[in-house]
């Protein structure tokens, strides 16, 4: 079985602070981790390489210091890693980085699984995997928790907000993997110290020569970006006190009655 | 799709088992503004093998013109099938503007209109404006876990698209007069083009089967819950108050709670009535999702909890004690009615 898994080096949100005084993003110190639903879908597509054997490959668009979560994903157990870098690949959207993408995908040969995360946790659109597909006119599932085979079939359970849904293909087809559908594994020491050594290949533009330029980069994204700007907090908090927890609970309520909120 | 011959703003009505979804009628709210400031009209699009109730509710909440396809095979959601409906009736009718509720399916289906139209798509969009002088939708979304927010204009191509948020955005008030302009169109898809099936459905179980968009109080727990067990007493909360439990990424990765019941930019983004905060800090990723909440309670013992800054009523305390304490005395008050 021939896997590709994309994954994405993002800033970790959860550690972003907010300049007081400037109102802007301090990214300086800001670790580079993972995307993690990326990993969820890189142990996706170990998963099936354990069950049914084949290769997993790796690929990410992004500067030359996105190597280091392709790394980090060979340590987990791929095979195969490749950084997808050209100067005009820069300022892409999701149309423009999936058309990428899409043709990079072309340009490493037959696949049978495309795995990717729901959604990056620094752009959060949840665009890029399914239009990936789009581009390749391949089959897709989102927020798939699992895939089995079965025989030419392939059986995938899909989180949907309303529950589960389980639904057969076949491949190739094109999945996206959420935190429910499984625990990343760590890498072994072994596998940290063959990725040290390990080769990343390069796609860059010239390797795509039939691509078309004028789906890349800034100049061939649909969208732009008018303004960004950090959200201003302007509530202005009522304190409610009381000796006891009783007297606070009373005071609250006091205020959500005449507040007509209650 | 041209700029000079594009018109209308059309709203994605999405259905479930037949069921209009709460989204696509809140982006009639939206359409509505959008297509005035267009000066267009507002249109819903309903697909599905039972789309009776979903175009009735879609004339209520406001679209002057619905486009309804209805067939066996759109029974269940399928980017092919889905997909193409909406392609053949963009290239027939030629919209100006898409919204899409940003639901799993409707991200996939936006995903699938845009890079085949080879045209723009903003993902969950919380504030929609038009500039006028140019005739663009100024799509506005937050990132990086909520820390930055970013205008996002389509300015070369048309449809400009965009998804929104369940919940970001309050329904319009209802209209049972309106009389929208109904056009049915054939549009099938062969079975063998539809390359996903659903073949079973388990529906999720959750308790008292509420569910935290419809929910009009929700009682959020943190990291300062300490256990999976503590959040019963939030339970108590929200039973008191015919509400529902939510909670914050970080509840759901000490494995307290599962991640259907996460507030946040990762999550649900919610608007209910009143939203207790308790015991959560209010890092920017959870504020993403409820800072629309009607009325905003934080219960923290960290007066500096970044949390009071969006809150309305802030209590510093223990939510061990305050929580218990709430309980009881609105228990007292709804015997006392």
């Amino acid at each position: 079985m021939n896997i590709v898994v994309c994954i994405k080096q993002v800033p970790d949100t959860t550690e972003i602070k907010i300049d007081p005084v400037k109102n802007t993003l301090i990214r300086t110190g800001v670790p580079s981790i993972m995307n993690p639903f990326d990993k969820n879908a890189l142990e996706t597509g170990l998963q099936l390489k354990d069950q049914y054997g084949g290769k997993v490959t790796v690929i990410s668009m992004g500067p030359p210091q996105a190597k280091a979560v392709l790394r980090e994903a060979l340590a987990m157990g791929a095979d195969e890693a490749y950084l997808v870098t050209d100067r005009a690949f820069g300022g892409s959207d999701t149309y423009a980085t999936s058309y990428i993408l899409s043709e990079a995908i072309k340009k490493l040969g037959a696949y049978d699984v495309i795995l990717g995360g729901k959604q990056a946790i620094d752009g959060d659109t949840g665009q890029t995997a399914p239009s990936i597909a789009e581009h390749l006119k391949a089959t897709r599932l989102t927020y798939v928790l699992d895939l089995k085979v079965e025989g030419d079939k392939v059986i995938a359970r899909r989180q949907v907000e309303e529950g589960v849904e389980v639904i057969e293909t076949k491949f190739p087809v094109l999945c996206t993997a959420t935190k429910e559908s499984n625990k990343p594994r760590y890498a072994t020491v072994k596998g940290v110290i063959s990725s040290l050594k390990a080769e990343i290949g390069e796609i860059t533009l010239a390797d795509i020569p039939d691509a078309d330029t004028t789906k890349m980069g800034l100049k061939g994204s649909p969208t732009k970006v008018k303004k960004t700007f950090t959200p201003q907090r302007t509530a202005n908090c009522v304190n409610i006190e009381g000796n006891s927890p009783i007297e606070v609970a009373d005071a609250l309520i006091g205020k959500l009655v005449d507040a007509k909120v209650l | 799709m041209s700029f000079e011959t594009c018109k209308d703003v059309w709203v994605f009505i999405e259905c479930f088992q037949g069921k209009p979804k709460s989204v696509g009628l809140e982006l009639l709210g939206q359409g509505r503004r959008l297509a005035d400031g267009l000066k267009q009209k507002l249109c819903a699009v309903v697909i599905g093998k039972d789309v009776d109730e979903a175009v009735k509710e879609a004339g209520e909440y406001g679209a002057e013109k619905i486009y309804v396809v209805k067939d066996d095979e759109y029974e269940n959601y399928s980017a092919d099938g889905y997909g193409n409906v909406f392609l053949k009736l963009c290239e027939k009718y030629d919209p100006n503007t898409i919204l899409v509720g940003a639901t799993v399916n409707g991200r996939d289906l936006g995903s699938k209109i845009a890079v085949s139209l080879h045209t723009g798509l903003t993902a969950d969009c919380t504030a929609l404006s038009v500039e006028e002088e140019t005739g663009n939708v100024v799509w506005e979304r937050p990132a990086f876990g909520g820390n930055l927010y970013a205008q996002i204009l389509c300015s070369e191509t048309r449809p400009q698209m965009g998804t929104c948020r369940p919940g970001a955005f309050k329904k319009p008030e209802k209209n049972p007069d309106n009389k929208p302009e109904i056009i049915v169109e054939e549009i099938h898809t062969p079975v063998d083009e539809i390359r996903t099936k659903v073949i079973d459905f388990i529906k999720a179980c959750e308790d008292n089967d509420m569910r935290l968009d419809e929910a009009d109080v929700i009682v959020s727990g943190g990291r300062g819950m300490k256990n999976a067990e503590n959040f019963a007493i939030l339970k108590e909360l929200a039973d008191v108050l015919g509400g529902t439990v939510g909670c914050s990424r970080a509840a759901v990765d000490a494995g307290w709670m599962p991640q259907t019941k996460q507030v946040g930019q990762t999550g649900s983004t919610v608007s209910p009535k009143i939203y207790f905060a308790c015991a959560i800090s209010g890092a920017v990723q959870h504020v993403a999702g409820m800072s629309e909440s009607g009325t905003i309670i934080a219960i923290n013992k960290d007066e500096t909890a970044p949390i009071f800054e969006v809150a309305d009523y802030g209590i510093v305390g223990d939510v061990f004690e305050i929580v218990p304490a709430l309980v009881k005395e609105l228990k007292a008050r709804q015997q006392n009615e």
